[in-house]
């Protein structure tokens, strides 16, 4: 993974935080200057990131650290729910107009993938029953017109063309008479990539959108695009007025930040992201994926949400609690340990996560493994209430006892014992070193 | 005011030329303070150069300050200018040939970046010196990728090896290099399909017909050209990672600088893989296409086209 995770970043920036109230300024600033350093690696424009920082540090600022242990991703899912919300709703459609043939547009800069994706919608379409006619309306690029032909012929679509002579408007005109005519109730124009810059081609456009006035104009975004990607969007929609941008290429390893911006400057829905080079690979836009993808997170967001809905909050403020009296017991060690169980696997749990998080590293660190876990399981389960409290009473023949019980050997027990009194030592470490402002090293998962 | 209106005012400000900026801040700041590099780091960050590469040519700047080599914010962007020409033009060389028989030139990159234009522009250029150019028709997966390069083979003068849609691209380059060598080609340029470098399967495929040239033509092939579109961000040191991983990559295509976007992540590209640019494609036409002056790019970067 060539960028390091957010979630990490945020991660060591929180490290300082735990045991104060409130996130302040000073704290939610530098964890905001990892958010940006993120937004920019992945190409969202750099005036967009300032202003959306701007406005997720408002959210942040106060936000309680008590009442969420995790602050590091209690800002990823602030950040994370103002991407999504920002890039708006899953509207996955092409609004079809009462009266046929609804005419959709498709436009864009060179080489951004518009002949493929009109393809693709075409092959969409027909499969909800509709009868689209394919409009080769560009007359510049050499083969363009034979492109969407050969596309047309793959998928049994008519290709509408008067060869590379007429003007485009002429071709998209001609177009919806042919498509009235022979009842095509969905008319999909090609156009020519071009330069949002070069106006001649620009007023071409114009002159297209007034002589047939489609329903739906469409940008075609590439989603490698980097910080041009505003002035591009802001061009065609000023010039135009879009209605929608499809994004594609995003089969690769963008991050894609050129979603945010042309949503950001246009307000315009992204309806479909294109996931390859083959015509059936048009999907609906996720905004929420599309979040975590820009924040190069991975899955860590579902992540979250299933930590959120396994970990129940007043257990986690008790313990904190308890850490602070230092009253941590086998039972809670136990607690602790099926509270994160019920996450999935260890193994789904790190592979949820993308180039080795943090969280991986804590957990190696600690040593944790699925078989491990049930062990010490069932160690704890065969130990009496008095000994879970109170484990050094747990003498020689009780040792025997509960090896017995829980099917383990004795050195397991005493490795349990050793690793608990470890713990309980480490944590006791750690608040002191709180006490004294230090660093701390405490390494239970979620406990941060 | 709202998020949109914010952002629209801002872009508004930010669209003015930035070397009217410059100048404004040269103007307006007495000393080079943190203020000045701000917002300097905002014109190359605007110019996809990236934040990592930006934060390094800012320790530069600082450096460039303690060493008294930097006075005033006048100096700064020639100062700048220098650096980054710098790390662009180190290993620039003539384009490599072969010393008998047919060049070859195979041309790779991700999907609609300008290959196929670029083999005619670079065809056109050979063929204005007076040599055989022949081009290779190696797309054989996107619709009509043969039929676009026969009409710019047309167009330059140059014959096109191709075969049927769908079939092997390592037998059309191996066909090709036969026809090179046979029919004295002074050139022969080989179009390969735009494929994601994430994609394993396809840079395999890439890998084979690269293997397929090198075995029929010892010392071919004698560059191996990746096409980067200007318009990307970061994903092109990705790209230019992986591609020369697979197929050692010996120089970079910048197309599409006739547009606003400035082709700035090469900056990164560049200083941490050590492969030169070698050409810039301007415009559609085959006459498009420049070779690349690293001084003139690192201008660009400051200024308005
Ligand atoms: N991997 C991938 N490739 C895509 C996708 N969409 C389009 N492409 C490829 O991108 C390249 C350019 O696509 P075109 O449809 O020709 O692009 P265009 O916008 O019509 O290009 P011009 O007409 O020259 O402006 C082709 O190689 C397509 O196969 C996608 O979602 N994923
Ligand atoms: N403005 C501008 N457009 C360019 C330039 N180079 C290529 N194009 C256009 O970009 C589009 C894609 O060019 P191609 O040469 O087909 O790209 P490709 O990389 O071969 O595409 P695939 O084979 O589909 O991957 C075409 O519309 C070209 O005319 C350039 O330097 N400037
Ligand atoms: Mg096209
Ligand atoms: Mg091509």
């Amino acid at each position: 993974m060539v960028f390091e995770g957010l979630a990490d970043k945020l991660q060591q920036t929180f490290k300082k935080l735990r045991g104060r109230g409130k996130l302040s300024e000073a704290d939610v600033n530098d964890a905001m200057r990892e958010v940006r350093m993120a937004l920019l690696e992945a190409d969202v424009n750099f005036k967009v990131v300032k202003d959306f920082v701007a406005k997720v540090k408002e959210r942040a600022v106060g936000h309680d650290v008590l009442e969420s242990l995790t602050p590091a991703q209690q800002v990823i899912k602030i950040v994370n729910d103002e991407l999504t919300n920002l890039m708006g709703g899953t509207q996955s459609r092409i609004a079809i107009s009462p009266k046929p043939p609804t005419v959709v547009m498709l436009v864009g800069l060179q080489g951004a993938g518009k002949t493929t994706t009109a393809g693709k919608l075409a092959l969409l379409l027909k499969k909800q029953n509709k009868r689209p006619l394919l409009v080769a309306a560009d007359v510049y690029r050499p083969a363009a017109i034979k492109q969407l032909e050969v596309l047309g012929e793959k998928l049994e679509i008519p290709v509408f063309t008067l060869g590379d002579k007429e003007k485009p408007v002429v071709i998209a005109k001609k177009a919806v008479e042919h498509a009235q005519a022979y009842a095509n109730d969905i008319v999909l124009i090609d156009t020519a990539g071009r330069l949002h810059i070069n106006a001649e081609l620009m007023d071409e456009l114009k002159a297209v959108k007034q002589t047939v006035r489609p329903h739906e104009i469409l940008l075609v975004v590439d989603a490698m695009t980097g910080q041009d990607a505003v002035t591009v969007a802001e061009s065609f929609n000023n010039d135009l007025g879009l209605d929608g941008v499809i994004l594609t290429k995003l089969d690769g390893d963008a991050r894609g930040g050129a979603a945010l911006s042309v949503k950001a400057v246009t307000g315009c829905p992204i309806k479909f992201a294109g996931m390859g080079e083959k015509l059936e690979a048009l999907e609906p836009f996720h905004p929420d994926r599309m979040a975590s993808r820009i924040l190069g997170m991975g899955d860590v967001l579902s992540l979250i949400e299933k930590a959120e809905q396994a970990i129940d909050i007043d257990k986690a403020q008790a313990l904190e609690k308890k850490l602070r009296k230092e009253e941590f017991t086998l039972d809670d060690f136990l607690d602790q340990l099926q509270q994160v169980r019920k996450l999935g696997s260890i193994d789904q749990i790190l592979g949820m996560i993308p180039g080795m998080g943090g969280l991986t590293k804590k957990l190696q660190g600690a040593e944790f493994d699925e078989k491990q876990l049930k062990q010490v399981e069932a160690i704890i389960r065969s130990m009496t209430k008095k000994e879970r409290r109170d484990p050094n009473i747990i003498n020689g023949s009780r040792r025997k006892r509960i090896a017995a019980g829980s099917g383990t050997r004795v050195q397991d027990v005493n490795r349990l014992l050793k690793q608990f009194a470890d713990a309980r030592k480490m944590m006791k470490q750690f608040q002191q070193h709180q006490k004294s402002g230090r660093k701390g090293g405490f390494k239970l998962p979620f406990m941060r | 005011m709202g998020f949109f209106d914010r952002l629209k005012e801002g872009l508004t400000k930010t669209r003015k030329g930035f070397t009217e900026k410059i100048e404004q801040l040269v103007s307006g700041y007495a000393t080079i303070d943190d203020e000045f590099l701000d917002d300097l780091e905002a014109v190359l960050i605007a110019a996809d150069v990236g934040v990592k590469t930006v934060a390094a040519l800012i320790a530069d700047i600082k450096a460039g300050v303690k060493a008294k080599q930097i006075n005033s914010p006048d100096d700064l962007v020639p100062f700048l200018k220098t650096r980054i020409a710098a790390i662009l033009a180190a290993g620039e060389g003539a384009p490599r040939q072969a010393e008998t028989g047919p060049t070859v030139i195979m041309v790779v990159g991700v999907n609609g970046v300008g290959k196929t234009t670029t083999i005619a522009k670079l065809g056109h250029y050979y063929r204005e010196q007076g040599r055989r150019v022949l081009l290779a028709a190696g797309d054989t997966f996107r619709a009509a990728a043969s039929e676009q390069l026969e009409i710019w083979g047309g167009r330059i003068g140059a014959e096109v090896i191709r075969h049927k849609e769908g079939s092997d691209p390592a037998a059309v380059a191996f066909d090709a290099v036969q026809a090179a060598k046979a029919r004295n080609a002074d050139l022969l340029i080989v179009d390969t399909a735009g494929r994601l470098h994430t994609k394993s399967n396809l840079m395999e495929e890439l890998k084979k017909v690269h293997r397929v040239i090198a075995r029929e033509l010892p010392g071919a092939p004698h560059e191996v050209l990746l096409v980067l579109d200007a318009t990307t961000g970061q994903n092109a040191l990705s790209q230019a990672r992986l591609f020369k991983e697979a197929v050692e990559i010996s120089g970079l295509v910048l197309t599409k600088l006739d547009g606003t976007a400035k082709g700035g992540v090469i900056v990164a590209v560049k200083s941490e893989l050590g492969v030169p640019v070698k050409w810039i494609g301007v415009g559609e036409k085959m006459e498009d296409l420049r070779p690349f002056v690293a001084s003139d790019f690192a201008s660009a970067l400051f200024g308005d086209r």
